[in-house]
C-alpha cells in the first residue's frame, strides 16, 4: 500500500468517525419515534397534547398538564438566572479585577460540572422544608424546582454571555469613552447592544437545560399531575414522568412515555433551531456599521 | 432615570450592582459545596469509601458504586475519545464548508443539548432491548459516550483550530503527507487542549445519573464483567435520597461526587493555565 492510498484510507475514517453524531441523532430519532409513535396513533396525537389527564391504568395518556409544568418551571427560572446571570457576566466582562475573574470563573466551572442529583438532593434536604415553613403546602413545588433550576442553568448562561460580551471589538467601547461616556453608559449603549445575539443564545442554552433536567426536578417539584394554581403548587414536569414511571410500564404506557420523549425532543429542537437562527444574525447593525 | 441622576453616582451604583450579582453566584457555590461538605465529611472514611454497602445502602460503604463509576466513565471516554478526536480532526483539518460540515456540527450541537433522559431512552430501546445487551456497565458506558462525544468534539476543534497554522506548513513543507503533519504535528501542539475536552467529558459521563437509570440496572455488587449490571455513584444517591435509604450515607455520597468534580475543575484549570503559559512564553 503506497503512501497515498494511506492518506486516502486516514480521510476516509475519519470522515466516518465526523459522520458519527449524525448517525446517532439519526439512531436516538428513530427508536425514540419506533417505540412512541405505537402510543400517539392510538391516543390521538391531539388528545395526547391536548389532554388533561393523565391516568395510564384507564388508558388515558394526556400530557397537557405535564407540558405546562415543563414550561412553568423553566420559565420562573429563566426569570431568576437571566437578570442575575447577564449581570454577573457584564461584571466579569467589564468590572471585576483580575484577582476576582480567577476566583469567579472557577466557580462557575464547578457549579456547571456538580451532578444534578446532588443540586436535587440538597434541594430535597435544605429548601423543601424551607419552603414549607416559608410559604405553607408540603414545600415541594413549582417554586422549588426553579429555585434549584436557577442555580444550574446559571453557569450556561454566564458563561456564554460573557464570551459574547468579550467578542465585541475594544474599538466600540474605547470610541464611546473617548466621546465622555461614563464606563455604566458605554455599557448599557455600546457593549449590552452589541453583545445581545449571544446574550440571547445563552438564554435559549439555559432554556434548553432547563426544559431537559430531570432528576433534580423529580426530587423537589412534587410531581403531582397537574395544572397548578399558583406557582406554590406540586408539578410534574415531562422529563420527570419519564423517569418516574419506566421503571414499571408496559404495553401502551411504555410506548406514551417515549412519545413524551418526542415531544421533548420535538421541543429541544426548535430552541437550537431558534439559537443558530441568532447566532446567524451575530452580525448585529448599530448606527449603519456592522459589528 | 439618569438624567436626573449624575452620571457618576448612576456608574458607583451600577458598580455596586454588578459587584453583587458576582458576589451572589459566589455565594450561591460556597453555600452549596460548603454545606455538603459540612454534613458529608464525617461519614467519608476510608471505611466507607472501600465498604460494601449493607442492607441495600442503609449502611456500610459504597465501594461497588465507586468501581461502577469508573467502569461507565472509561467506556464513555475509550468509545467517545476517538471518535470525536477523529471528528474533530476532519471538520478542522480535511472538510470544507459544505452541506455535510453544517449536518455534522447541527448533528453534534444536537447531540449536546439533548435531554440526558432521552439519551436514557434511546440507551434503553437500543442497547439494553433491541441489541439485547440488556441491563449492564456496556450499556450505561455506551450510552454516557454519546453524551461526552459532542464534549471533547467542541473541544478538539477548538484546540486544533487555534494551533498556529506555520507548524503544519512547515512539516508539509519538509515533505511530510497530510495524515503524518496531523499525528507528529497538529495533534501533539493541540493536546492540552483535546485532554481538557476528555476531562471535561469524563466530568459529564461521572455527573451524569438520568441517561443510566434505565439503561445500566442497580446492582449492589461490584461488576466483573461489562455484561454485569452495575450502579454509578449518582444513582445510588439518587436511590438513596428518594428511596429515604440513609440520609447519612446520601450526604456521604454527595460529598464524594463534589470531590470528584472539584479535582476535575482543578486539573482541567490548571492544564489550560500552564498551556497559556507556554504559548505565550513562545
Amino acid at each position: 500500500m503506497s503512501k497515498w492510498d494511506e492518506e486516502y484510507f486516514i480521510e476516509k475514517g475519519l470522515l466516518l468517525t465526523a459522520i458519527s453524531s449524525i448517525i446517532i441523532i439519526a439512531l436516538i430519532i428513530i427508536f425514540i419515534f419506533r417505540e412512541g409513535i405505537p402510543a400517539l396513533q392510538s391516543a390521538g396525537v391531539f388528545n395526547f397534547l391536548f389532554g388533561m389527564d393523565w391516568a395510564p391504568t384507564d388508558g388515558k395518556y394526556g400530557i397537557f398538564p405535564m407540558i405546562i409544568g415543563s414550561l412553568g418551571i423553566t420559565a420562573l427560572s429563566l426569570l431568576m438566572a437571566v437578570p442575575l446571570g447577564v449581570l454577573c457576566a457584564i461584571f466579569l466582562a467589564e468590572i471585576a479585577p483580575a484577582n476576582m475573574r480567577k476566583i469567579l470563573n472557577p466557580t462557575i466551572q464547578t457549579l456547571s460540572g456538580i451532578p444534578s442529583v446532588v443540586y436535587g438532593f440538597f434541594g430535597l434536604v435544605l429548601l423543601v422544608p424551607f419552603m414549607r415553613t416559608q410559604f405553607g403546602g408540603t414545600g415541594f413545588s413549582m417554586f422549588t424546582a426553579s429555585v434549584i433550576l436557577t442555580v444550574m442553568i446559571l453557569p450556561i448562561i454566564v458563561s456564554v454571555s460573557e464570551d459574547a460580551l468579550r467578542s465585541i471589538p475594544q474599538e466600540y467601547k474605547e470610541a464611546s469613552l473617548a466621546l465622555g461616556a461614563t464606563h455604566w453608559q458605554t455599557i448599557k449603549n455600546v457593549i449590552f447592544p452589541a453583545a445581545i445575539p449571544g446574550i440571547i443564545t445563552s438564554i435559549i442554552l439555559g432554556m434548553g437545560r432547563a426544559i431537559g433536567e430531570t432528576l433534580a426536578i423529580i426530587m423537589v417539584a412534587g410531581n403531582v399531575v397537574q395544572i397548578p394554581n399558583s406557582i406554590f403548587d406540586p408539578v410534574r414536569a415531562l422529563t420527570s414522568n419519564i423517569a418516574i414511571e419506566m421503571g414499571y410500564a408496559t404495553g401502551v404506557h411504555y410506548n406514551a412515555l417515549f412519545a413524551t420523549g418526542i415531544i421533548l425532543v420535538f421541543m429541544i429542537i426548535v430552541l437550537l433551531v431558534i439559537a443558530n437562527y441568532f447566532h446567524y444574525k451575530k452580525k448585529v447593525t448599530i448606527g449603519g456599521g456592522y459589528l | 432615570m439618569h438624567r436626573f441622576i449624575p452620571p457618576r453616582i448612576v456608574q458607583k451604583i451600577m458598580n455596586g450592582v454588578f459587584w453583587a450579582s458576582g458576589l451572589i453566584t459566589l455565594a450561591i457555590l460556597l453555600i452549596i459545596i460548603g454545606y455538603v461538605l459540612f454534613k458529608g465529611m464525617p461519614v467519608v472514611n476510608l471505611e466507607f469509601l472501600l465498604g460494601d454497602p449493607v442492607d441495600s445502602g442503609r449502611s456500610g460503604g459504597i465501594f461497588p458504586f465507586i468501581m461502577s463509576s469508573i467502569y461507565v466513565t472509561l467506556i464513555a471516554v475509550l468509545v467517545a475519545t476517538p471518535l470525536g478526536v477523529g471528528a474533530a480532526v476532519y471538520l478542522s483539518e480535511y472538510a470544507g464548508e459544505n452541506t455535510l460540515v453544517k449536518l455534522i456540527r447541527f448533528g453534534s450541537e444536537t447531540l449536546a443539548s439533548i435531554p440526558s433522559i432521552i439519551f436514557g431512552l434511546f440507551g434503553l430501546a437500543f442497547f439494553v432491548i433491541y441489541l439485547e445487551i440488556g441491563w449492564s456497565v456496556l450499556s450505561g458506558g455506551l450510552t454516557l459516550a454519546l453524551m461526552a462525544l459532542p464534549t471533547i468534539l467542541s473541544a478538539s476543534e477548538v484546540s486544533i483550530e487555534s494551533i498556529n497554522k506555520s507548524y503544519a506548513e512547515g512539516s508539509l513543507a519538509l515533505g511530510a503527507t497530510k495524515w503524518q503533519t496531523i499525528y507528529k504535528v497538529v495533534i501533539p501542539a493541540s493536546l492540552p487542549g483535546i485532554t481538557t475536552g476528555v476531562i471535561l467529558g469524563m466530568g459529564r459521563a461521572i455527573a451524569e445519573a438520568a441517561a443510566v437509570l434505565y439503561t445500566v440496572g442497580a446492582a449492589l455488587m461490584i461488576p466483573t464483567s461489562l455484561m454485569d449490571a452495575a450502579r454509578p455513584l449518582p444513582l445510588h444517591l439518587y436511590i438513596l435520597a428518594t428511596e429515604g435509604l440513609s440520609m447519612e450515607n446520601a450526604w456521604g455520597t454527595a460529598t464524594v461526587l463534589v470531590i470528584m468534580i472539584l479535582i476535575i475543575t482543578v486539573v482541567t484549570n490548571t492544564l489550560v493555565d500552564n498551556y497559556r503559559k507556554k504559548m505565550m512564553g513562545r
